[in-house]
């Protein structure tokens, strides 16, 4: 089906309006080159060395300003019983993967996509992807539209829907004011396993590698967010396929592909719209003329 | 054969029917002002979008089309047979963008800041919804200026001011606008059936950026595509609906022979769809999720229903010549584009992470009734008052 699908996208590609605007799509490019050319951050979460503390959650609420509670009430592991999603008050959650049957755990957050389909859905701008790495969310842009939630693939924006009069859109910011100053995220700084780590996205796909390489019994071959919808920011080692499982089965197209295609072929230099409008007016005084005999 | 205002009394029984959803309607839009989204709506963080959007703006625009799909036809083509219906299908277009408008600031969390896409700072060309948006926005000014000189030539020549002066120079007034809306309504014209163009096609583009939540049957590169095609295949059948609505409601003699003629074209328009629809099935390779019996596969056979059978009816000479068999097709054709979009925005999206299904809340539903009784209201006062209607001599 997705070949097809595919193939189909590859016959739309050979029309003139969609192959002239594959060439114009530069605007995620650009994108693509400041989030994988070394200098933003990224951050490896490796598995295999999460111990299930959700100590990463309590510094999240802290340095986030949720509600939080006493950091000993996180020793509570029934919460592993459901697969819990972020919400509007707690940014990331560490859920038990399903499909093993001791208690392995991993820790969900947003991805801060190197190719983000919420920035590329928002209205306004209030979503950007910005050099360090973060994928942050201006609240005064915010037209509330919710099309962010809708573009996400991996349904991360969640919705302050309870909040009456400015109700925001509340998602992981990888600590945007920390990472500009070359700091590591609270979650990384704060976990005591060391099941997070922290740098460039070069450094870390070769961290990640290494460790596949010395340890292949340990691991899945796979790194999740090294191609996925073109590139994440977060990094995801684990001992099964992540694929399909604990993350959706993405290809390595960035989301908004498609969409940016089409949108920047029909807008192409207003030429579409321009010769549409002259089109019909010769048509209208044309036939006008016809009309009359 | 002129349009003239309805000598009608505007309360009827069934007028106060109407009334009562949109008040209640309205009820439930204030309720959904004072105590927010969590109370009043269904919409969760696995579904942020419902029927306000699948219904309100996604349904509310394609049903819409009949103003540009005629405007095309009776200006651009010079049809002048189908002058008549120029100015019902301008108000309902006119009409319909403006609920469209109202039924979105309900949805939108922040409704106040409905006008940022309009700031320079703050254009986002990438978003396909901020395409969606400012032509909305610029064609609902086409709408109301094409609007203007019908309510120009009701007052003109007709102002009744006691005081000479001031009835001078509001005729003066008058006489300059008139002059002024024909000399740009060209302009108007045209760029009424290009926004439209655009917007209704970027609507199936939305979606589009979520290729992961999308059912198969309908996400395909040329949604935009079929989201024109349908929308000019559902322009006509909306005319002809709304004014054999508004004559059986009007108690007025039907433009029969207008509106036999008008649906020759549909079978051709609806054709264009339905063929582009089993073009694309086919080429995806996607007929047999037609066939695996979930909820998207019978709303799928349904929604291709409601096309192929009006389809079929409307090339019977005898059913086109019939009111019944008019008002029965076209109410199919209309049918089937909101059943087409509330598949595409609703029952297509499938989030990852989620058992839960969305389903709207009492509150929603009321909204959206109350808004198309409202409109409703809002044209049977402007029939009433402004000329709209043309009813043939002698009657």
């Amino acid at each position: 089906m997705s070949t097809s699908r595919r193939d189909f996208i590859k016959i739309l590609a050979t029309l003139p309006l969609a192959s002239s605007s594959f060439a114009s799509d530069g605007h995620s490019e650009k994108n693509g080159d400041l989030a994988s050319n070394g200098t933003s951050y990224s951050v490896l979460m490796d598995s295999t060395l999460c111990v299930g503390c959700r100590k990463c959650e309590w510094a999240c609420n802290d340095k986030n300003h949720l509600p939080n509670k006493d950091i000993s009430t996180f020793e509570d592991t029934s919460v592993f019983a459901f697969r819990r999603r972020p919400e509007v008050d707690k940014f990331t959650v560490v859920n038990k993967i399903q499909s093993l049957k001791e208690q392995q755990t991993i820790k969900i957050q947003c991805m801060h996509c190197l190719h983000p389909a919420c920035a590329s859905a928002c209205i306004v701008g209030a979503l950007k992807k910005q050099e360090c790495g973060a994928v942050t969310y201006d609240a005064d842009k915010c037209i509330g539209c919710r099309y962010c939630m809708v573009a996400c693939p991996f349904q991360i924006p969640a919705y302050e829907y309870k909040n009456v009069l400015t109700p925001k859109v509340q998602k992981c910011s990888f600590c945007v004011d920390k990472l500009e100053k070359g700091e590591k995220p609270a979650c990384v700084e704060m976990c005591p396993n060391e099941a997070m780590t922290f740098g460039t996205r070069a450094e870390l796909i070769e961290v990640a590698n290494s460790r596949m390489h010395q340890h292949p019994e340990k691991y899945f071959h796979h790194i999740y967010g090294e191609y996925e919808a073109g590139g994440t920011s977060w990094l995801y080692l684990s001992q099964i396929d992540l694929r399909g499982s604990e993350f959706p089965q993405l290809s390595s197209d960035p989301i908004p592909k498609l969409t940016e295609t089409i949108q920047h072929g029909i807008f192409k230099n207003f030429v579409p719209p321009l010769a549409l409008f002259t089109l019909l007016g010769v048509a209208m005084h044309s036939l006008k003329d016809k009309d009359r005999d | 054969m002129k349009a003239r205002p309805l000598n009608i009394p505007f309360f009827t029984p069934g007028v106060w029917i109407v009334f009562s959803l949109a008040l209640i309607g309205a009820s439930a839009y204030l309720y959904r002002m004072f105590f927010g989204l969590a109370e009043a709506t269904n919409l969760t963080n696995s579904y942020p979008w419902g029927i306000w959007i699948a219904i309100d703006v996604a349904s509310g625009v394609a049903l819409a089309a009949g103003g540009f799909t005629s405007a095309a036809l009776a200006e651009i083509f010079h049809r002048e047979k189908y002058h008549v219906i120029l100015r019902p299908a301008l108000l309902t277009a006119m009409l319909g963008y403006t609920f469209v408008v109202i039924g979105l600031l309900a949805d939108l969390g922040r409704y106040y800041n409905v006008w940022h896409p309009m700031i320079p700072t703050m254009w986002q060309g990438n978003s396909v919804l901020f395409e969606v948006g400012l032509c909305v926005m610029a064609y609902l000014n086409v709408l109301y200026s094409e609007f203007a000189p019908i309510v120009v030539d009701r007052f003109k020549g007709k102002v009744t001011f006691k005081n000479e002066y001031l009835r001078q120079k509001t005729e003066g007034l008058l006489t300059f606008l008139d002059k002024f809306f024909r000399k740009i309504l060209w302009v108007l014209i045209i760029a009424g059936v290009v926004l439209s163009c655009l917007h209704q096609s970027s609507l199936g583009t939305l979606m589009l950026i979520a290729p992961t939540k999308i059912h198969p049957l309908w996400y395909t590169p040329i949604s935009p595509l079929l989201f024109w095609l349908s929308a000019v295949a559902v322009g006509y059948p909306m005319v002809i609906f709304e004014s054999l609505l508004a004559s059986k409601s009007f108690g007025i003699k039907p433009e029969t022979h207008v509106l036999s003629s008008l649906a020759k074209i549909i079978p051709f328009t609806v054709g264009f769809y339905f063929a582009a629809k089993v073009i694309d099935i086919t080429i995806r390779e996607a007929w047999p999720f037609v066939g695996e019996g979930s909820l998207q596969s019978y709303m799928f056979i349904f929604e291709m229903a409601l096309f192929a059978i009006p389809l079929i009816l409307l090339t019977q000479e005898k059913i086109r010549q019939s009111v019944r068999g008019l008002f029965i097709s076209s109410a199919l054709v209309v049918s089937g584009v909101v059943i087409n979009r509330i598949n595409v925005f609703l029952i297509a999206y499938h989030p990852p992470y989620t058992e839960e299904i969305y389903l709207p809340s009492i509150y929603e539903i009321a909204v959206t009734v109350g808004l198309i009784c409202a409109l409703v209201l809002v044209y049977r006062f402007l029939t009433i008052n402004l000329p709209i209607v043309t009813i043939e001599d002698g009657e």
